[in-house]
C-alpha cells in the first residue's frame, strides 16, 4: 500500500509552471531518490509533501488522508512528515537539546523529562551527545544537520524528507550526514530524498526518479537509470554530472 | 548655579512626570505594537488594512496635533454623544463637564503615538527573521500560532530591542509638547520657573541637562540588555 499518493500534481509561481503534472507513488519503507538538474522542480515537489507549498492543481494523499482537502489538520499531518532542510533551520535561540525537544513539547505535550529523553537518545544516534548544551552557532554544518534530523526524527515520523541535505555542506562534512541517514534507512524509514550525491543515491535508493522541466521524465531503479538511461536528457545529465 | 540648585527640586517633579509618562506610553505602547505589527502582516485583508491605516495616521502627522484632537477635540464628542443619549433614550443626565484630565489625554496621545511607530518595529523584525524558521517550524507539526509564539517572536524580540530602545528615546523628548497642555513634565516646570525668575539660560540649560541623563541612562540600559540577550552574541547565527 502506499504511503504516499501523488496525482496530476500542479504548482506554479505566477506564470512560472514548476511542476506541470507530477504522478508519484512511495510505499511504506521506500527509499525513494529524485534528482534532475537545478530548476527541475524537485525541490517543489518534495516540499509540496508536506504542502509547505500549496499545490496549484491535482492532489496529495498521505496514509489515507487527502492533504491537498481545504479541511485537513495539517500540522497534525506534518507531525508525522518529518523534514530535512539544506539550510539546516534550527533555532538559534535555543540550544541543541532544546531543539530537538521543543516540538514534542509544545506539539505533543510531553512532558519535559520524556521529551528531554527522546533529545538525549537521538543526540546520541546521530552521534553529538557532547553537544547537547551547545547553540546551533557553535556547531559545524555538518553537526547542525545531524541535530536538524534529530529535531524531525523526535516526532517519530513515518516519513522523512531530505531536500538536498548536503548541498550547504563543506565536503569533508557531507559524509557524516550521509552516514546518518545511511543508518535510518537501514532501520526502514520512508525516504524520499533530494540529492545531488549520486554515489549515496546508487546505494540507499530503492528507486530513483529524474525530473526535469516540472515532469518525472525517468524512473526505475538507481542501477537501471545510472547503467542504461532511456532518455536522452537522463542522459546529459548523468554524464554531466558523474565526470 | 545656586539659580540651578534651588529650583532643582522643582524641576525633578517635573522629570518624574516626564519619566512616568514616557514609561507608561511605551509599555502600552509595545502591546499596541505587537498586535499592530501582526496585524500589518496578517493574511485577513480586513485587519491589515485596519492595521496599516492606523500606523499611517500616526505616523503621517504631528504628534501635537493628534493631542490637541483628544484634549480639544474629544470633549466635543463626549459632548454630543451625552446629548444624543439624553434627547433621544432619556439616559442621563450626565455631569455637565466633559473635560478631559491631562494626564489621560497625554497617556491616550503618547500610548497611541509609540504604539504606531512600535507596530513598524515589530513588522520589520518578525519580516526580519528568516523564512526557513517558520518552515522549519510548521514542518514539525506547529500551527502557524505556535510557529509565532515559541520560533519567530523570541528571535524577532531580540533583535528589535535597540530600535525599541531609540522609540523610548524619541518619545521622553516628544513628551516636552505636553507643555502645550499644561501637563507639568519637565519642560512645563522649567518655563513655570523662568516666568518667576527671568533667568532663561540657566533653567533651560538645566533643563537640557535632565533630559539628556535620562536619554543617556536610557541608551545604557539598553546596550546592557542588548548583550545580555546575546543579540550580537553566540545564540544568533
Amino acid at each position: 500500500m502506499a504511503l504516499i499518493k501523488v496525482r496530476n500534481l500542479e504548482k506554479s509561481f505566477g506564470k512560472l509552471d514548476v511542476l506541470r503534472g507530477i504522478d508519484l507513488d512511495v510505499d511504506e519503507g521506500e527509499k525513494l531518490v529524485i534528482i534532475g538538474p537545478s530548476g527541475s522542480g524537485k525541490s517543489t515537489l518534495l516540499r509540496c509533501l508536506n504542502l509547505l507549498e500549496e499545490p496549484t492543481g491535482g492532489s496529495i494523499e498521505f496514509a489515507g488522508v487527502m492533504l491537498t482537502d481545504r479541511e485537513t489538520n495539517l500540522p497534525q499531518i506534518r507531525e508525522e512528515i518529518g523534514m530535512v532542510f539544506q539550510s539546516f533551520n534550527l533555532f538559534p535561540h535555543k540550544n541543541v537539546t532544546e531543539n530537538i525537544s521543543m516540538a514534542p513539547l509544545i506539539v505533543k505535550n510531553y512532558d519535559r523529562s520524556k521529551a528531554q529523553d527522546i533529545a538525549l537518545g537521538l543526540l546520541k544516534k546521530v552521534g553529538l551527545s557532547d553537544k547537547a548544551d551547545n547553540y546551533p552557532a557553535e556547531l559545524s554544518g555538518g553537526q547542525q544537520q545531524r541535530v536538524a534530523i534529530a529535531r524531525a526524527l523526535a516526532m517519530q515520523p513515518r516519513v522523512m524528507l531530505f531536500d538536498e541535505p548536503t548541498s550547504a555542506l563543506d565536503p569533508e562534512m557531507v559524509g557524516e550526514v550521509l552516514e546518518v541517514m545511511k543508518e535510518l534507512a537501514e532501520e526502514g524509514m520512508t525516504m524520499a530524498v533530494v540529492t545531488h550525491e549520486m554515489k549515496f543515491a546508487q546505494e540507499i535508493g530503492d528507486r530513483l526518479i529524474f525530473m526535469d522541466e516540472g515532469l518525472i521524465v525517468e524512473e526505475g531503479t538507481p542501477q537501471q537509470i545510472f547503467t542504461e538511461p532511456s532518455n536522452a536528457r537522463t542522459r546529459s545529465f548523468l554524464t554531466r554530472v558523474m565526470q | 548655579m545656586d539659580l540651578i540648585i534651588k529650583s532643582m527640586p522643582f524641576l525633578l517633579t517635573g522629570a518624574a512626570q516626564t519619566l512616568k509618562i514616557t514609561l507608561i506610553a511605551v509599555t502600552l505602547g509595545c502591546i499596541l505594537g505587537l498586535f499592530g505589527g501582526m496585524g500589518r502582516l496578517s493574511k485577513n485583508r480586513f485587519i491589515r488594512g485596519l492595521a496599516t491605516c492606523y500606523v499611517d495616521f500616526v505616523r503621517g502627522t504631528p504628534l501635537l496635533v493628534q493631542l490637541f484632537i483628544i484634549y480639544y477635540g474629544m470633549p466635543q464628542v463626549i459632548q454630543g454623544v451625552k446629548g444624543i443619549l439624553e434627547v433621544s433614550f432619556a439616559l442621563g443626565p450626565f455631569s455637565s463637564t466633559s473635560h478631559i484630565p491631562p494626564f489621560v489625554a497625554a497617556v491616550t496621545a503618547c500610548s497611541l503615538n509609540s504604539g504606531a511607530y512600535v507596530s513598524e518595529i515589530f513588522r520589520s523584525g518578525i519580516q526580519s527573521i528568516e523564512k526557513g524558521q517558520r518552515e522549519a517550524a510548521l514542518s514539525l507539526g506547529m500551527t502557524s500560532k505556535q510557529a509565532m509564539r515559541h520560533i519567530i517572536l523570541p528571535q524577532a524580540v531580540r533583535r528589535i530591542i535597540p530600535p525599541l530602545g531609540n522609540e523610548f528615546i524619541a518619545m521622553l523628548k516628544d513628551t516636552s509638547l505636553l507643555i502645550c497642555i499644561g501637563y507639568a513634565e519637565l519642560t512645563r516646570q522649567g518655563q513655570l520657573i523662568i516666568s518667576s525668575t527671568f533667568r532663561p539660560f540657566e533653567i533651560w540649560f538645566a533643563v537640557a541637562l535632565l533630559y539628556l541623563i535620562m536619554t543617556l541612562t536610557i541608551s545604557r540600559l539598553v546596550d546592557v540588555t542588548e548583550r545580555r540577550l546575546g543579540v550580537n552574541g553566540t545564540h544568533q547565527s
